[in-house]
């Protein structure tokens, strides 16, 4: 029973609000690593577009309420979602043509490329602030529990209850449905395929035909789906800040690289990782090992190796540890 | 244009600019800018030696900024003997079990082949923790209990306020060895992240640790290298040289110390200046260009390229160090709580590009410049949206909103200005000669 407890605490307190943590990492790192992968350089304004992208679908939910749908028991976000998905696909194709595409033209180096999506970062942001404002937005409506607590102790008569958020069972599936479609998009499609082709080797691909403006969009349009899908879970399942959005960036960065920047697979392990990790070292165990140890043996102490105001540090300590014994990231990335 | 000619002309046209607010503003509001105008320079100049030098993509500025206002506190702020009774020595003890479980560790890693390695370095970081964990809490709980509400924390050592600004730069120096050891062999973006990484880790500690810097209750109150205006007010020899100067004495005074601010601060920037001049000029800075311009041609003609990139990382978060130092010396209290990497470490990274990387006039020239528009652009906004708003009705949303959106035109407008100079002016207002 004691055993059956702790697994019970761990999977309330650690398991699930990694998993679902890791999945919105990972659909963030998956933009990243695409822009890295085709367009070739790091894109610095990904977390504002990923700002950007909720609230456009925190405008239409607005719409939507206002005129009277909703999605019964789930978020009336997600039925905004396409809409705000359409909305940043615009603006981010509107922005490549208008700073991106020329420097691709002249061939300017990568890091040229991150000092302009510097600059893009900055616009983004006044743009964000324009459009929503500096308050916390709380957006998510409908059902808030899978299941609560108390119906699980009730249900299991155990002493330790788990509580699942709709947002949390949300996040994992849509996670799962967007990974399922991307991967199937770039290794069935001939668009993906010519994609995966560009990333391998850009001269070679041009030389077998393939469409490089053509490429461009699409990573475009893929990387403005990825940025808003997982700003509106992370929105759902916390809460919705402009400045927030931004400081995501570096776990979502982190993520990226120990996968291995370039390699979607990674990306999504990468989530994963640092999302586990910052859980794990930030929770306080005492929790779940009063339970294991014997009474005589119980911590004293929170066992909380450190404060959660630390988190960054966390996902910060994993990059280096990786980058300096396996610079390539876990799964083999690209190095330009 | 001709460089000789241009070139001054863009100088006086930020003098102009800073003269323009005296008239219409005040000569307070001029002065501030100046100040911190002059502050950011000093900042951009520590970039472009890294940037402009180098080629070294660092973009955790704010870290270095905000290591340099934690000196001010710990050289200028009187120690707290009470905390340092209750806690202190073991906060030390704490701290040197901490390093010292470090150095076995990398001695461990040194020392020990295969799997033996890995068992015995892991064992040593492990219970090195807890011990470190074990001596540190006690400690800190100790001192941040003495009197919280105005100290909790173990002060400084009470010495002037100047020697804060060398040792600020001291600081940000041995951070920036300890980052470049660790991360200057990377490529130049996982440098990028990874200095982004540590200035919000340096922030979270100073935001976090109260017994260091009393955390985000901040630390107020810090010793003025220049004197208080009240106590010029009741100096009867200032206030007959005022009013013999046609000034009423509250003004005179509020110059007066703002002025002595501006002159300190022109005095770091000329120093700075011209070493960063000299070493620009000297075999070490052409060696520096040739390893920016061609890394494996340097390389092979014998330079130690790595050994380089540490150098002038050091040198240039320094430079951003004594900056921050000066900036919180300014503002006379330290609030980690307001450091915020738009402001301290990607608008620094404006100024350099707009004002011409590689060229040490042109990061001075963009420090001003900018910082003047980042003051500037919020009420020119304003005034603009009023006009634009003047046209719609007193009650409807649309001139609500454009009133309210000129606080947000700042961003918007640095993102604007430095795209246009990326695009039309790549080389910046002064470009690299």
């Amino acid at each position: 029973m004691d055993f059956l407890n702790a697994l019970v605490a761990f999977a309330n307190f650690v398991f699930v609000p990694g998993l679902a943590y890791g999945a919105q990492l990972a659909i963030g790192a998956l933009g990243v690593t695409m822009i890295y992968g085709i367009l070739r350089f790091s894109n610095f304004a990904h977390g504002d577009t990923m700002a950007f992208g909720t609230a456009m679908t925190i405008k239409f939910t607005g719409l939507l309420l206002a005129a009277g749908i909703t999605f019964g028991p789930l978020p009336t976000a997600l039925l905004a979602l396409p809409a705000g998905i359409a909305a940043t696909c615009l603006l981010v194709l509107f922005i490549d043509w208008l700073v991106y595409q020329f420097y691709r033209d002249q061939k300017a180096s990568p890091v040229i490329l991150v000092i302009v999506s510097m600059g893009v970062m900055f616009v983004m942001n006044g743009v964000v602030r324009f459009v929503i404002g500096v308050r916390d937005i709380r957006f998510a409506d409908g059902e808030r529990f899978l299941i609560t607590a108390r119906e699980f102790k009730e249900m299991t008569g155990l002493n330790e209850g788990l509580a699942i958020k709709t947002t949390q069972a949300i996040t994992v599936v849509v996670a799962f449905v967007v990974m399922a479609l991307l991967f199937w998009f770039l290794n069935k499609t001939r668009t993906g395929k010519s994609m995966r082709a560009f990333s391998d080797n850009e001269d070679l691909a041009l030389l077998s035909g393939i469409n490089p403006d053509w490429v461009v969009k699409v990573t475009w349009m893929i990387v403005a789906a990825l940025a808003t899908t997982a700003g509106v879970l992370y929105g759902l399942d916390k809460s919705f800040k402009a400045f927030t959005y931004f400081q995501l960036l570096l776990p979502i960065f982190a993520a990226a690289i120990v996968g291995g920047l370039g390699s979607p697979l990674g990306a999504i392990a990468g989530g994963f990782v640092i999302a586990f990790s910052e859980v794990t070292i930030t929770y306080a165990w005492k929790k779940v090992l009063v339970y294991l140890m014997p009474e005589s043996l119980e911590p004293d102490g929170l066992v909380q190796l450190l404060s959660t105001d630390y988190k960054f540090a966390v996902s910060f300590a994993i990059l280096i540890i990786v980058l300096l014994f396996k610079p390539t990231g876990l799964f083999k990335g690209q190095s330009v | 244009m001709n460089p000789a000619i241009k070139n001054p002309l863009l100088f006086a046209l930020v003098a102009v600019l800073i003269i323009g607010t005296g008239v219409m503003q005040g000569w307070n509001s001029a002065l501030l800018i100046l100040n911190m105008g002059l502050i950011s320079a000093i900042m951009a100049l520590g970039v472009n030696l890294q940037w402009g030098f180098a080629g070294l993509f660092n973009i955790g500025v704010m870290g270095f900024v905000a290591l340099g206002g934690l000196a001010t506190v710990l050289i200028s702020m009187p120690p707290v003997t009470e905390a340092w009774s209750a806690g202190g020595i073991q906060i030390i003890l704490g701290l040197i079990a901490g390093a010292a479980t470090i150095t076995a560790a990398v001695f461990a890693q040194r020392r020990f082949q295969g799997r033996k390695r890995t068992f015995i370095t892991l064992g040593v970081l492990i219970i090195g923790f807890f011990v470190y964990r074990a001596v540190f809490d006690a400690g800190v709980i100790a001192v941040e209990a003495v009197n919280p509400a105005v100290s909790g924390y173990l002060g400084g050592l009470g010495l002037p306020v100047l020697l804060a600004w060398p040792v600020g730069g001291l600081l940000a120096a041995g951070a920036a060895w300890i980052i470049g050891k660790t991360a200057l062999g990377l490529r130049s973006d996982y440098l990028a992240i990874a200095t982004l990484g540590i200035a919000e880790i340096i922030i979270a500690i100073m935001k976090n640790e109260d017994w260091l810097g009393r955390g985000v209750k901040n630390v107020i109150g810090l010793p003025r290298p220049v004197p208080y205006e009240i106590d010029l007010q009741q100096d009867p020899g200032f206030v007959e040289r005022a009013i013999s100067l046609g000034l009423d004495p509250v003004t005179a005074s509020t110059l007066y110390t703002k002025i002595g601010y501006a002159l300190l601060f022109t005095v770091v920037l000329l120093v700075l200046l011209w070493l960063a001049q000299k070493a620009l000029n000297s075999p070490w800075g052409r060696m520096m260009r040739a390893i920016r311009d061609n890394e494996v041609a340097a390389e092979a003609m014998g330079k130690d390229v790595t050994a380089r990139h540490l150098q002038i990382f050091i040198l240039g978060s320094a430079i951003c160090g004594i900056a921050g130092a000066m900036m919180t010396t300014l503002d006379g209290q330290l609030t980690p709580g307001t450091y915020q990497p738009l402001r301290f470490t990607f608008l620094v990274w404006v100024m350099v590009i707009v004002g011409g990387s590689g060229n040490n006039f042109g990061a001075v020239l963009g420090g001003m410049l900018i910082w003047f528009l980042w003051v500037q652009v919020e009420p020119l906004g304003l005034w603009l949206m009023n006009i634009l708003a003047s046209g719609l009705d007193e009650a409807s949303p649309l001139r609500g909103q454009l009133i309210e959106s000129a606080a947000h035109m700042r961003l918007l407008t640095m993102g604007v200005i430095l795209l246009l100079v990326l695009r039309f002016s790549p080389r910046g207002l002064i470009p690299e000669r």
